[in-house]
């Protein structure tokens, strides 16, 4: 029997069109908009200027706080402007423009394909690397990950847990880079591992990828202290509350943070990442990206640089297709509709999901009818629908104590709801006005 | 048959004694003029004068020395005579304000970017993105400020897809302007015969990405200020604001606004030249 996470849940179909498809460069585009706040935190301070001359990996903008993330060029070029550009929501935000010429990276990248197993740094070092490259959390959170790994006094880790769920539905990014690039995982996983100082690592992966179960298995073999566990395919698993559940039989309290418990979980796109960044010494400018839907005409995996426009991989995939109602960042279950699609390839990006007219229109809502499916799904044991009736009479004492900002936006309450209620959005708006709350109080 | 009346007229009296006896150690004085008060006032408990509800607001205006700074926007000046005399004091002086749209953004004039498919509500959609057109500052047009009003004062223009203010009757409570999640909704100086004139758009993007964004939007070029002989007018990022204090109704910033942002109301129909202004908004558009 295998493990899962122990309340709630639900299982989408899976839909992994782009499955087995090997990862793809993407050419590069004409311009790049790479924005400034990528992560969440602080956003970063530019340190370049218009009319400079940037190469690949040259340092952009440093990080604007503890918790904030260097961004570097993923192109080299000239700096055209630093302005305002449209985020996925609409919303202006400053961004770094570069007008892409030729491909010259810093000196100091490793460019080749040698594969070093070997790290003689200390988990200081480590550490250091990892954040002067940037790295976040590429799992979608995009939360800078020097600051997990750095716990708070008094925590201490047992045991490092790598999120190779990929529960969403259509996304197979993380699946492509764990066939391609296993051996460079694992060593990321072990300078993980060293940062925090842990001897063991689970590495948790669902069983609808059984290709890369066996993969991981045999790799693992030269490894010491990683395992490997299969894991029954449930969403949300690749919620990191879920997965310490589902993996070490722990339950983090409302509130609390994962090393609470004594775990810290780390995306595998991050592992890689890091293994990037220590060993050959490459920022964060590039990642894997799934492009697909069921009307595109070749779902595929690319590995785009941060900054490149939606639009052109889109092209890359075959086009928008006629029919197109949606296109998606993210998955279907808790990716956001973009609002056009020059919004740029962003460090969270982890799809881009193309829906047609028929799949994207929602169907019209009809009152509660106390079937309590939502209660029943709600991994985070919430009661969604009093939670989505609290936030409509804005009686936010009340939602507070029914614990509103424990939910972690995975849509499982609107996915089964029969009469179509947009429980989420309102208990995202509930949840945002209760933080609001919280935060005014402590200050 | 005796008895049961003897016994059960005793139990009676008791307690009556009892209930005496408390109603008398555990008497809270009220005022006597709250309640007199409170008959007059309109009873909505709407809020808008600042207090929860109308005893409050009562029991504020018997303890207050004077009735400055009272004044119940429901009830309005007839109100606050009634409320002046039985308590023997002089009326203060309100000035009378409303709710202002400050978006004029209609369906012409700002073309949709994308379209908006989730829960029918501004707080849920403002939480979620900028909306469905190039304007992020601009109204959602799901009535927020339509379900909060008490008073039937406010309604969506289906062809506009604005809200519209009945100038009868908001009785500027405020509710609206705590509901919109864009905060649009200004309360104003209803002005002398209701004739006021303010600048109705929020963006404070620049010009160009403003205009492009709404052909009625404010894009900031200052005009209005130069013109204005009263100094009522300031612009900060982008965004022109014309105090209500200061203005005194001369509109010669309405006509120098090349977007028509500036809107003036209540007005009577100019008497000349009506015919040029038409074709230079034609063009202008």
């Amino acid at each position: 029997m295998l493990r899962t996470f122990r309340i709630g849940g639900i299982h989408p179909p899976e839909n992994k069109l782009s499955a087995g498809k090997k990862i793809t460069p993407l050419t590069l585009p004409k311009q790049v908009i790479i924005p400034l706040n990528q992560h969440i935190g602080a956003p970063a301070v530019p340190v370049v200027k218009k009319g400079d001359l940037v190469k690949t990996g040259t340092l952009l903008a440093k990080a604007g706080g503890f918790v904030s993330a260097n961004i570097h060029s993923s192109v080299s070029g000239k700096v055209n402007k630093i302005d305002n550009a449209l985020d996925a929501s609409s919303f202006k935000r400053p961004a770094v423009y570069i007008d892409v010429e030729g491909d010259e990276w810093e000196d100091a990248i490793d460019r080749s394909e040698d594969y070093i197993k070997d790290c003689a740094l200390s988990d200081k070092e480590i550490i250091a690397r990892i954040s002067e490259a940037g790295i976040v959390g590429l799992g979608g959170a995009t939360f800078p990950i020097q600051v997990k790994l750095t716990p708070p006094p008094g925590n201490k880790a047992e045991i490092l847990i790598i999120n190779a769920v990929e529960c969403e539905p259509y996304l197979t990014s993380d699946h492509s880079l764990m066939m391609e690039k296993g051996g460079q995982i694992l060593t990321g996983v072990v300078l993980l591992m060293k940062a925090i100082c842990v001897s063991r690592a689970v590495i948790g992966i669902e069983n609808n990828k059984k290709d890369a179960i066996s993969h991981f298995r045999q790799l693992a073999k030269q490894y010491q202290g990683i395992e490997i566990m299969p894991l029954k395919v449930q969403y949300p698993q690749g919620g990191e509350k879920q997965l310490i559940d589902a993996v070490i039989r722990r339950q983090v309290k409302s509130g609390a943070l994962p090393i609470s418990v004594g775990a810290v979980v780390q995306n595998v796109g991050t592992a890689y990442a890091v293994y990037e960044a220590v060993q050959k010494n490459k920022p964060l400018i590039e990642r894997v990206v799934t492009v697909t839907g069921k009307a595109v005409s070749s779902p595929s995996n690319f590995l785009a640089r941060i900054g490149t426009p939606i639009s052109h991989l889109i092209e890359a995939a075959g086009g928008l297709p006629e029919n197109t109602g949606k296109i998606i960042g993210g998955g279907p279950m808790m990716g956001k509709a973009l609002i056009s699609e020059e919004v740029p390839v962003t460090k969270g990006s982890s799809g881009v999901l193309i829906l047609t007219k028929a799949e994207s229109v929602r169907k019209p809502m009809y009152p509660c009818i106390r079937c309590g499916k939502c209660v029943n799904v709600c991994p985070m044991g919430l009661n969604p629908t009093f939670l989505m009736s609290l936030t409509e009479l804005g009686d936010w004492p009340v939602a507070e104590n029914n614990n509103i900002v424990d939910c972690i936006e995975c849509g499982s309450c609107s996915y089964t709801c029969p009469s179509n209620r947009t429980l989420l959005d309102f208990i995202r708006l509930g949840k945002g006005k209760v933080i609001g709350i919280q935060r005014a109080r402590k200050s | 048959m005796l008895f049961a009346i003897v016994s059960l007229g005793g139990i009676g009296a008791i307690g009556a004694l009892f209930l005496y006896a408390a109603s008398k150690k555990f008497e809270v004085y009220e005022d006597p003029r709250i309640a007199d008060v409170q008959v007059v006032l309109p009873g909505v408990n709407c809020g808008g004068c600042g207090f929860p509800g109308c005893s409050a607001f009562g029991a504020a205006c018997v303890n207050a020395d004077t009735l400055d700074g009272l004044f119940c926007p429901v009830g309005g000046v007839k109100v606050m005579d009634q409320v002046a005399s039985i308590l023997g004091k002089e009326a203060g002086s309100a000035e009378l304000t409303i709710a202002v749209v400050r978006c004029n953004g209609t369906c012409q004039a700002r073309p949709r970017t994308n379209r908006y498919d989730g829960a029918k509500n501004c707080a849920v959609a403002a939480f979620l993105y900028g909306g469905e057109t190039g304007c992020a500052y601009g109204c959602f047009g799901f009535g927020d400020c339509v379900n909060v009003c008490s008073f039937d004062a406010i309604h969506i223009n289906p062809e506009t897809n604005l809200p519209e203010v009945s100038e009868e009757k908001c009785t500027a409570c405020g509710a609206c302007t705590k509901a919109c999640p864009k905060i649009l909704i200004e309360l104003r100086k209803k002005g002398p015969k209701g004739r006021r004139v303010y600048v109705s758009c929020m963006n404070k993007d620049k010009g160009g990405v403003a205009r492009k964004a709404c052909s009625n939007a404010c894009i900031g070029c200052g005009k209005c200020v130069k013109e204005c002989p009263f100094e009522a007018i300031t612009l900060e990022s982008n965004l022109a604001y014309i105090d209500p204090v200061k203005c005194r109704l001369c509109r010669k910033c309405v006509g120098v606004c090349p977007t028509g942002a500036i809107h003036e109301v209540n007005f009577p129909p100019k008497k000349e030249k009506p015919v040029v202004e038409v074709t230079e908004e034609i063009n202008s558009n």
